[in-house]
């Protein structure tokens, strides 16, 4: 399957389990689930980096027009995506590690360790943004960080059961033969 | 010249993530004019129908709740009936004044307009109920809308063809007044975007006599209303230290977590009233 169609496909997927499930469940006014964001951390290394904002952006503001008060998810979408290649530079192990997969995942980030620092540091950049820009109309800060710190953790806890479920299999690609 | 493009070109993925930024930011701000440029309007027919989709599955598994709210209905309809009361002294003669039947419907002021709701949140700092019943049904923006009880739940904000958005009572910006049923005292319902079903009530002076379980309903003082339809109880009572005014506690008599059918109230001189409203306005 061509990486387009598959990003075609993870993305309406990602956003009816958002729309559909998650924000169903109400579990506590501090606890706001969120994980359609995999959907950036999981595109190509080699994006190019302009694309990578436009395609947070489309996804953000397709969610907030489910919700109809757009702007916030985008706000936070594009954010993650501004981050994220920074982050990769920071964390791949060794130099042209990104070449030789497609994606970003347990394997091609060398370890569990360093794809969950990953996915932490990208979903707290995303729930705090979003409450920011939310805590802000209302004025509460010490909400905004019980509300941040908490989404965060259910945030990371369903990314980690997300990537236990749909293991992605990758190919090895070397230059050398 | 040649130095701008180079800036430009140098940190052109910062300039674009802050304009995507400041885009987002815009439409938060003025969400409403969003929704009046055409794109909204797209977006709420598509989304709408997605949700009409959803819904049909979802109001399956709520028949039961829907069934025994519309049988609470029912008995309160049931209770006004004429049969139900009877004269307290059979030696005076009932005389029905045949003028006030209005047969034609020219002094009906309110109509109830059914409506299905396909989307509801409450979990969202500012919340959304969506109706698939819109312009091409009656349906305006500034109408009231209330649950198969009869207690308030929001206000039409914005109509296309086939939905309607509805502004929930748990939302920010909605500002609907409300009123003391015991003393009459009128102040003005908020929420603070933590609880849903506990909304705010302020404005009410400390002189007012309130107890835990008053009602409080619409004051009428609106075009969206008629008067006196039920908002929600007194839950708890605290006095702000600041002003000679009460903050209190309310949960709203409509449940927002099960949302499946409500009314669009139609007030057939909300025109005229915004009308001479607009007049005032235009000149001051």
């Amino acid at each position: 399957m061509s990486s387009f169609i598959k990003n075609i496909i993870r993305f309406v997927m990602f956003i009816l389990f958002q729309v559909y499930v998650l924000d169903k469940i109400s579990l506590h006014q501090m606890l706001a689930p969120y994980v359609y964001f995999m959907f950036i951390l999981w595109l190509p290394f080699k994006m190019n980096r302009t694309l990578l904002m436009l395609l947070a952006f489309l996804l953000g503001f397709t969610l907030d027009s489910f919700s109809y008060h757009p702007g916030f998810h985008a706000a936070a979408c594009v954010l993650i995506a501004y981050v994220r290649p920074f982050l990769i530079n920071l964390l791949i192990p060794q130099e042209g590690a990104e070449t030789n997969y497609d994606e970003p995942s347990f394997k091609s980030m060398g370890g569990m360790l360093p794809y969950l620092i990953y996915a932490a540091v990208l979903s707290f950049l995303h729930n705090a943004w979003l409450f920011l820009l939310e805590a802000w109309q209302f004025g509460d800060l010490w909400y905004f960080f019980v509300k941040t710190f908490l989404s965060t953790l259910v945030s990371l806890l369903l990314v980690l059961i997300t990537e236990l479920i749909f293991t992605r299999k990758q190919k090895f690609r070397t230059n050398t033969v | 010249m040649r130095n701008i493009f180079l800036f430009v070109r140098r940190y052109f993925n910062l300039l674009f993530f802050l304009l995507l930024q400041v885009v987002s930011v815009y439409f938060i701000i003025h969400y409403s004019k969003y929704h009046q440029a055409a794109f909204g309007n797209t977006a709420n027919q598509v989304t709408g129908k997605v949700n009409t989709q959803y819904s049909n599955i979802e109001r399956y598994f709520h028949l039961k709740k829907t069934n025994d709210s519309l049988i609470k209905a029912n008995e309160g309809l049931y209770n006004k009936l004429k049969v139900d009361f009877e004269l307290p002294d059979t030696s005076t003669k009932a005389v029905i004044d045949s003028i006030m039947i209005d047969s034609i419907m020219q002094f009906k002021k309110y109509t109830y307009l059914a409506a299905r709701v396909v989307s509801n949140s409450v979990s969202a700092q500012n919340n959304y109920i969506v109706l698939s019943r819109g312009r091409l049904r009656n349906l305006r923006p500034g109408m009231g809308i209330v649950d198969l009880n009869n207690a308030v739940i929001g206000i039409t904000t914005d109509v296309s063809d086939d939905f309607a958005v509805v502004m929930s009572l748990l939302h920010k910006d909605s500002h609907i007044s409300g009123k003391l049923l015991k003393g009459g005292e009128t102040g003005t319902l908020s929420w603070d975007g933590k609880e849903p079903n506990m909304i705010t009530l302020t404005n009410i002076p400390k002189s007012a006599k309130i107890a835990k379980g008053d009602s409080v309903i619409s004051s009428g003082f609106s075009t969206s209303f008629p008067k006196g339809i039920m908002i929600g109880t007194v839950e708890a009572v605290y006095k702000e230290v600041s002003t000679s005014n009460f903050k209190i506690k309310l949960r709203t008599a409509a449940n927002f977590y099960n949302l499946e059918y409500a009314y669009a109230i139609d007030n057939s001189q909300q025109n005229a009233i915004n009308n001479i409203l607009d007049k005032i306005k235009d000149k001051h």
